[in-house]
């Protein structure tokens, strides 16, 4: 009699797990049929990034300078004024072509100041950013938390191409059909804003880019909005990772010495085993 | 513990005789993992993969350790130290981190493989049973160390990861939600539970490193398994580990580090989600809360139990993706078929495909959002799973006549080679 209880007891456990899967299997399909679950706001209107090329983009994929600096441009104008920038320290803009000197003024001119607590006095104060300083962060009162910018496109999927689709997304409208469905997108909240690419839908930031030539260029690339939001895409994709081209160029020079590697191993199993049936 | 005819260690440098007549170290890695092991001579590519899971550890012990002299393990500076510190400011710390990152799933793809090698070939069979436990909690090892290392970086699904995993503990009846705050030393995943994470994150590796020497000492003991699970008869039937081997797997690692460099220079965010580039936020839940890759098919498996039956859907959840783990442990016991590779089984043979084909749709179903099609597939997987280890394998392995076995390892190589 035990052993017979011994015997069958993985049958007894297996059977007890299955019982309880078509248990919860029925309730799933009797959901399924009897509840169909209703169409969401976001699965009828929300939309993937458009497509977009970077210099950066591929495994030969390069930074283009010129344009990293045009896009900090716009950061500075325009994003700054919400986003910051925490990860990143003024130091780091050398990478982009800019001098010792025009690095320190930067950090010297830049609108929010270092806080500083002063131990005698016992109170806070601020001082000019030098180049060693982080980009300060930024305090907003308003509505929403604009988010950090540093990682912004690591944190969202098709990063670059997200920050560009949701600068350039503010002009489109929920289609009719979908405001059949969903009358209460007619009329968007107060205070927000409506974006197909953004998760919500309903977005807290106004359009930042509203017009050509809202940041002006010095290298003679005509600033329309769509330009403008492309460049400082490619400037986010620095920000997220400035090590990028490092990691490639030394990818390919790894993967040359271990694809010679691998036929030196490859003749050295075979020299070993010549001879040997297996 | 070895063969007969195994080669003896008999240095000629008089410091390595001075050295092994005091401490036989020198003999002991000799017959280890040198010309005194010997092994069968038909072992295929999967032979590979213990040895390419011992490089992948080795590979996660340097870059962790030196990850380690960097990271703070404080909530409020743990994201910072990571993404500033690691992967702006110290010297090729991005290499380390991305090492480090893809490393884990480096090793998940390699041990996965090494289970599944184990399975279709009848790896846990007796002789070897010791050598198939000791590798189930190396895999329950592998998996705790793996999740607590999620946490560290401190990110949204970090975070959210931990929240849920330990939220596993207060399906226990009665005492759960207590234990919970125990293991968390908070009501939340906060400085308490980073801290205590980051600790045994660093212990763990060296207890595998430990279960990882009592693994291979078990093995030497029968010494290795082969395709065609007929045990060595002669000398014939095995070559030396040293040159042997070390020749055959030198190359397994090249392929295996140009994959793991493909990986790391080129596509390092690829198996990595999104949300963890954002700093965890308490105040503020993920849309889909999803484990890395690796744990896909057990994640699962808990989300298919959606009904309650006597006991809370949620308790089921967990004893069932606990015991999917568990009863890799009775494996030895549930198959009695006598004959150990799945070459020479036909019924067993097309179970161990369907197995695989299963647990690729659970890890499918983990890995998408709780919709009503993921959780119906993910029920008949979960089910097939179970039904597959506890009522199919044990049945095939009494209704199944096997095909007839070669007489012994030399004999299945001469006939394969057309000698």
């Amino acid at each position: 009699m035990t052993s017979l209880f011994i015997k069958s007891i993985k049958f007894l456990v297996g059977g007890g797990f299955i019982l309880v899967l078509l248990i919860a299997l029925y309730g799933s399909v009797w959901g399924v049929i009897n509840e169909p679950a209703a169409e969401t706001a976001e699965h009828a209107m929300h939309k993937h990034p458009k497509e977009l090329k970077l210099a950066s983009d591929g495994p030969l994929g390069k930074f283009d300078l010129r344009q990293l600096q045009r896009g900090f441009l716009v950061y500075k104008e325009v994003c700054s004024a919400c986003h910051s920038l925490n990860l990143v320290s003024f130091r780091n803009l050398k990478d982009l072509g800019y001098s010792d000197a025009e690095v320190k003024k930067i950090a010297k001119d830049w609108a929010i100041k270092q806080p500083v607590f002063d131990e005698k006095g016992g109170t806070w104060g601020e001082r000019d950013n030098v180049p060693s300083d982080r980009f300060p962060k930024v305090y907003y009162p308003g509505t929403g938390t604009p988010p950090d910018l540093s990682l912004i496109t690591k944190a969202r999927h098709d990063g670059a191409a997200y920050v560009h689709s949701l600068l350039t997304g503010y002009n489109e409208k929920p289609s009719a059909e979908a405001l059949a469905h969903f009358p209460d997108f007619a009329k968007t909240p107060d205070g927000m804003h409506f974006n197909p690419y953004f998760a919500n839908l309903n977005i807290a930031m106004p359009p930042p880019l509203t017009q050509d030539g809202q940041v002006q260029y010095s290298d003679g690339t005509r600033a329309t909005v769509d330009q403008m939001s492309t460049d400082v895409a490619a400037f986010l994709v620095w920000t997220a990772e400035p090590t990028l081209q490092t990691r490639r160029t030394a990818g390919w020079a790894v993967l040359a010495f271990l694809i010679v590697l691998g036929f030196l191993t490859y003749g050295a199993y075979r020299s070993v085993w010549a001879g040997v049936k297996h | 513990m070895s063969f007969p005819w195994a080669k003896h260690y008999e240095p000629k440098n008089p410091v390595m005789q001075w050295v092994d007549s005091r401490l036989p170290l020198p003999r002991f890695v000799y017959n280890a993992v040198g010309a005194g092991y010997p092994v069968p001579r038909n072992l295929n590519y999967w032979w590979n993969f213990g040895v390419l899971a011992g490089v992948a550890l080795v590979c996660q012990l340097i870059t962790g350790i030196v990850l380690a002299m960097h990271f703070h393990s404080s909530a409020a500076s743990a994201f910072d130290s990571v993404n500033v510190g690691i992967m702006r400011d110290v010297n090729a710390g991005w290499f380390l981190r991305f090492a480090h990152a893809n490393g884990a799933s480096m090793f998940f793809v390699v041990i996965y493989i090494h289970m599944f090698r184990g399975l279709y070939y009848g790896s846990y069979k007796a002789p070897r049973e010791m050598v198939w436990l000791l590798g189930v909690v190396i895999f329950l090892l592998l998996m705790a160390t793996a999740f607590m290392g999620y946490v560290l970086p401190w990110g949204q699904m970090s975070f959210w990861g931990a929240q849920v995993i330990t939220g596993f503990f207060s399906a226990i009846p009665v005492v759960g939600d207590w234990v919970r705050v125990w293991l968390l030393g908070g009501y939340a995943p906060d400085d308490a539970a980073l801290n205590r994470f980051f600790s045994l994150h660093y212990l763990l590796p060296f207890v595998i490193a430990g279960a990882v020497i009592l693994h291979i000492w078990a093995l030497h003991i029968p010494g290795s398994s082969n395709p065609t699970g007929v045990e060595v008869k002669g000398e014939q039937d095995t070559v030396p580990f040293h040159p042997y081997y070390t020749a055959k797997d030198g190359l397994g690692v090249v392929v295996f580090l140009i994959l793991f460099s493909v990986l790391i220079f080129f596509a390092p965010d690829y198996l990595g989600h999104p949300d963890n580039y954002i700093p965890a936020n308490p105040l503020s839940t993920p849309a889909h809360i999803v484990p890395e890759w690796y744990f896909w098919p057990f994640y699962a498996i808990l989300r298919a139990f959606t009904a309650d039956f006597i006991l809370p859907a949620k308790l089921w959840g967990v004893l069932a993706m606990f015991g999917s783990i568990l009863l890799l442990f009775f494996l030895p016991w549930l198959d009695k078929s006598p004959v150990r590779s799945g070459s020479y089984r036909p019924m067993y043979k097309v179970a161990f495909w369907v197995l695989v084909v299963d647990v690729l749709v659970l890890g499918y179903c983990g890995g998408s959002p709780a919709e009503p099609l993921y959780v119906i597939l993910s029920q008949i997987a979960a089910a097939y799973y179970f039904a597959h280890f506890l009522i199919i394998v044990p049945i095939i392995s009494h209704l199944e006549t096997p095909k007839p076995l070669p007489g012994s390892i030399t004999e299945a190589v001469l006939t394969k080679t057309g000698a």
